[in-house]
């Protein structure tokens, strides 16, 4: 049983691909085997900055041989059918085989395909492999047509048993495989000859390469920890970056750094953010203060004076980086939070929605709106608002993108707005992922539901909406996350009409936008001198009036055929809503089913009465009246729409009970009269459970119904009356939730 | 072991006798305003085509919105690159470029050195390739690229780019921390010079044009007479009067590297916004194009 040893030597693969690209080697390679006949026991790969490593053990020797047998046509079938069939077998006439067939004689073509060796189907594999190799971004280099990753400089290929290791013949585009590898770039450079996996690996390490990432990042992690605890200190979790660091070193040397004294007041989030981005540091943390103290640089080698050189030359470097953060903190720190936020105003948000500032206008006018509805103040609601996107403006998040929000709380602060405001500044944004939590103090609530609905109002005017795959302006977050901060805040207020409300600023701000997009080439022309005195005054008075229309002067002369776009756009956000929460509940196990018979009774836009709707509706379908009950009710539906449809006419009347002719019948009146007694006040009351166990009353007397009376009796007074009965138990049990939306039952 | 150079000027001139002795033509600086020496034909352009090709040169390059007023240490709006393009790339290039770092005195066994991913464009050339920048101590000393596409052709044979921020590495190999201060000639020589003696003036001035006061209708309009010539340039029939087929791909790519250059001095200015600044890049990428395809033909025509 050979075992395989596959080295891919490249110039330096980016560490964010290196990991997928392993598992990508290990993959392609074996399902390449196999397809070609070849068994294998067990692979694994590994990757270094330099190198794909694969060892595959317990390959088989050779492949089975294969034994193919083809029908052709018959003996005395025309000539151009059996020349058909030789070109497509690969075989002369006289390689075939005549056989009895029914009642004729038929050739066939028999092939034998003899095993192969195991190395010819690996050069073969390897090859096909390598040439289709699916980097994310792959290069072309030299004169050559070979795409890798970067250029690819050596293959490794060998296939070894206890009598030794052998080269599989294998060359591709120039470079032919070898048992040889190289070490570390650096510390050890010259060829190294390998006889199968253990030496490889055991060789490598001693030419300070260290074969296994997870074995880098053990080791960076551990020596990392060790030197922040003998001053005690500790090192700041960060597993991507380690992982990262660990796909940029193959012989990993840990040094530790302080920061200088001078850059200690600078917010932790950016030290940790400069250190991260620039020079991927990991930071040491002071457990006492709490504050980032110090960092971890991970050099890829080992020097004469263990790394002084290296640690001075990253600590210039780091200087430089904190200096310049130090100068943007400080001057961000002159600028009021408003002053910034009016910058905002000059920049463009969307070319058919307006300005960073108008859209901040409109959220803050929007926050104000929903503050009293989760329990916010208005006015620092919308406080909150209008500087919640100012630090945009600010030069430490045009540097680091990914600290808006933390720097808008730091500065809001500075500034001594009240707390809940630059708290906002930050929270507003949540939740950004399904593990990011959801804010809960009213004014960020007010403020991320503001911008989320903003967002969403804006994009659903213009038709930009998400399609496919391709969802550029993140309108799927914005709607779960909206979804998410209703639902687990349980604040409670009719959506919809604050959909509305967003939706006809939305207008207004496409109509305003589209309206100066008008105006500007009239400017343009202007500048150019080619316009004469009238169509200048003519611009002037429509820029002024664009400028004053007002959106309740818009929509007042827009009309009605304005308004039901609205209403159109709104409802096809609120289902776009919808649609996000059942992915949401998905999660939790709710049924996406039971989401649409609540959704189905209509006005169901308080998010959390329906949630807790639906939760008790799943619960009851689970119990064995509810299952039952379910049956009971699509029965009774389908017999009445089938005996509607034979009629044509709709059996919608009260249905009387002194024409009920059984018992059961008798007593499903009563019961339908209890239940609906019951259910009307337990709904008023957002009793669920109530309103369930109502119409769990309903399981025993339909069952019975069904059992002892036809539906269809000869006497068609009785039969009508009947079939009104089933409708009643639909408009009865309807008022819950629309049962047939329910699968199953 | 080499010796640690003593001036920015030491590195240029062992830099310059370093890639000569690796047989490339040591060029001069092309004599416009570029943004980084990618902009010199002799990179641009002759990344084109099948032709054989080896340069190196120091290309002095101005971005205004980089200016500080000589007062940033890091940062200037007027700096100077090495550049260095092979073509096609050779296989040791990496071996190369770590032989040119030896040569101004980085000592491989002492630093830190690596190659972290960073893949190039040029949004206003049309072009992208693959590479590096390389980290000398968690410092960005070069970018190393393998260029893929140049003006929207792709790059057959590749070209290996090596691009070094000089000052920059300057001041790591010097150990001086404002660029300012950093010796431009010999500390020792009988009139020592700094970096600041030459230039600090020159940085102050041209950050107030560049950011205060150039006139930025008559950029405008240079911008689009650049523009104009370059497509007038290139629609000229191949054949002059004479009957010679004179294809004039490096005229109009000159008109391209002008309207480049006038772009930055206008987002200097702060009069782009940022959805014109996309349309202004792809103007000048289009020109980028045409002259790139143009070259092409001139090529063809040669070979």
């Amino acid at each position: 049983m050979p075992d395989l040893l596959l080295e891919l030597l490249s110039e330096e693969i980016p560490a964010r691909m290196q990991a997928r690209a392993a598992e990508d080697l290990r993959r392609l390679v074996t399902e390449g085997l196999v397809e070609r006949g070849l068994t294998y026991a067990h692979a694994t790969a590994f990757v270094t900055p330099r190198r794909l490593a694969l060892a595959v053990a317990g390959l088989a020797e050779r492949s089975a041989a294969v034994r193919e047998e083809r029908k052709g046509p018959r003996v005395d079938a025309p000539e151009k059918a059996i020349e058909g069939f030789l070109r497509a077998t690969g075989l002369a006439r006289e390689d075939l085989e005549i056989r009895d067939d029914k009642k004729s004689q038929v050739w066939f073509a028999v092939t034998e395909r003899p095993g192969r060796a195991a190395a010819e189907i690996v050069a073969e594999t390897v090859e096909a492999v390598v040439r289709g190799f699916p980097w994310p971004k792959s290069m072309r280099w030299g004169e050559g047509g070979l795409r890798w990753v970067r250029p690819l400089h050596g293959i490794l290929c060998q296939l070894s048993t206890e009598a030794g290791a052998k080269t599989v013949p294998l060359e591709i585009e120039g470079i032919r495989a070898g048992d040889t590898t190289r070490g570390h770039r650096f510390m050890a450079p010259e060829p190294i000859r390998v006889s199968g996996f253990e030496e490889y690996a055991a060789r490598l390490e001693r030419a300070r390469v260290l074969l296994d990432p997870a074995e880098r990042a053990e080791r960076i992690r551990h020596d990392a920890t060790q030197l922040a605890f003998a001053q005690g200190l500790e090192v700041v979790e960060d597993e991507a970056l380690l992982a990262e660091i660990a796909g940029l070193v193959e012989w990993p040397v840990v040094l530790m750094g302080r920061i200088e004294e001078r850059f200690l007041d600078l917010p932790p989030e950016v030290l940790q953010t400069s250190m991260k981005a620039h020079q991927k540091f990991l930071s040491v943390r002071d457990p006492k203060s709490g504050r980032i103290v110090g960092y971890v640089v991970v050099a890829n080698r080992e020097t004469a004076d263990d790394g002084a050189t290296i640690l001075a030359g990253n600590a210039r470097v780091l200087a430089a980086r904190l200096a310049d953060a130090a100068f943007f903190w400080e001057n961000d720190l002159r600028m009021p939070p408003e002053a910034m936020a009016a910058k905002l105003d000059g920049v463009t948000f969307h070319n058919r929605l307006g300005t960073q500032g108008e859209r901040i206008a409109r959220i803050a006018a929007l926050a104000r709106e929903i503050a009293p509805l989760v329990g916010a103040d208005p006015d620092l609601a919308e406080r909150a608002a209008r500087l919640a996107k100012a630090d945009l403006a600010s030069e430490m998040v045009y540097e680091f993108p990914e600290l808006q929000g933390v720097m808008g709380r730091y500065y809001a602060g500075r500034a001594g707005e009240d707390p809940s405001v630059a708290a906002a500044a930050q929270e507003h944004y949540s939740p950004l992922g399904p593990s990011d939590s959801v804010p809960d103090a009213p004014v960020s609530v007010a403020v991320a539901l503001a911008d989320k609905i903003d967002l969403l109002t804006g994009f659903w005017w213009i038709d930009e909406k998400p399609t496919g795959s391709k969802d550029p302006f993140a309108l799927r977050r914005a709607a779960l996350g909206s979804v998410r901060v209703i639902l687990d805040t349980g604040v409670r207020f009719p959506v919809l009409p604050i959909l509305s409300h967003a939706m006809t600023h939305a207008l207004h701000a496409a109509y305003i936008t589209s309206r100066s997009a008008m105006i500007d080439p009239i400017k343009d022309l202007e500048s150019s001198g080619a316009v004469v005195e009238e169509i200048y005054e003519a611009r002037t008075r429509l820029e002024g009036a664009t400028k004053a229309l007002s959106l309740d002067d818009l929509l007042g002369d827009l009309g009605g055929g304005q308004a039901s776009e609205v209403r159109g756009k709104v409802d096809n956000l609120f289902s776009f809503f919808i649609d996000r929460l059942k992915v949401h509940l998905r999660n939790q196990g709710i049924r996406h089913d039971v989401i649409d018979a609540a959704f189905q009774l209509g006005g169901q836009d308080d998010l959390v009465l329906l949630v807790a709707r639906v939760r008790a509706l799943q619960e009851f379908l689970g119990t064995d009246d509810g299952a039952n009950l379910l049956a009971g009710y699509k029965r009774a539906v389908n017999i009445l729409s089938q005996e509607e449809k034979k009629d044509g006419v709709e059996y919608s009347l009260d249905p009387h009970p002194s024409l009920a002719e059984t018992d059961a019948e008798r007593a499903l009146f009563t019961a339908l009269d209890a239940a609906e007694v019951a259910i009307a006040p337990a709904l008023d009351a957002e009793d669920f459970a109530g309103a369930m166990t109502a119409l769990a009353g309903l399981r025993g007397p339909i069952d019975a119904f069904f059992d002892t009376t036809i539906v269809n009796a000869e006497n068609d007074i009785v039969r009508r009356n009947r079939l009104c009965l089933l409708h009643r138990i639909r408009t009865v049990m309807n008022r819950v939730a629309v049962f047939s939306a329910v699968e199953g039952g | 072991m080499t010796t640690t150079p003593k001036s920015f000027q030491d590195i240029i001139l062992r830099l310059q006798s370093y890639w000569a002795a690796q047989g490339c033509a040591i060029l001069q600086p092309y004599d416009m305003e570029v943004g980084a020496g990618t902009f010199h034909p002799a990179t641009t352009l002759r990344a084109l085509g099948p032709r054989a090709w080896a340069a190196a040169y120091v290309q002095p390059s101005r971005r205004p919105t980089d200016g500080r007023y000589g007062e940033n240490p890091n940062r200037l709006q007027h700096y100077y690159q090495y550049q260095v393009l092979i073509k096609p790339s050779p296989p040791d290039l990496q071996d190369l470029y770590l032989g040119s770092l030896a040569a101004i005195g980085i000592d491989a066994a002492l630093h830190d050195i690596r190659f972290v991913e960073d893949d190039w464009e040029s949004p206003t050339l049309g072009a992208w390739g693959l590479g590096w920048e390389v980290w000398c101590d968690g410092m960005e000393v070069s970018q190393f690229t393998y260029f893929q596409q140049v003006g929207g052709h792709d790059c057959r044979p590749v070209s290996g780019e090596l691009t070094y921020g000089l000052e920059r590495l300057a001041m790591y190999v010097l150990g001086v921390d404002h660029v300012m201060d950093m010796p431009f000639n010999d500390p020792g020589a009988a009139i020592p010079l700094s970096y600041g003696d030459v230039f600090r003036e020159a940085e102050r001035e041209y950050s107030r044009w560049n950011f205060e006061i150039a006139d930025t209708d008559a950029l405008l309009r240079h911008f689009e007479d650049a523009e104009a010539e370059c497509a007038r340039i290139l629609a000229a029939p191949e054949t002059d009067g004479a009957g010679r087929r004179i294809v004039m791909a490096l005229p109009a790519y000159d008109q391209c590297i002008k309207a480049s250059h006038l772009f930055n001095l206008l987002d200097a200015r702060g009069v782009i916004s940022v959805t014109e600044r996309q349309a202004y890049i792809g103007r000048v990428r289009a020109l980028a194009r045409a002259c790139a395809d143009a070259f092409v033909a001139a090529e063809a025509v040669a070979a």
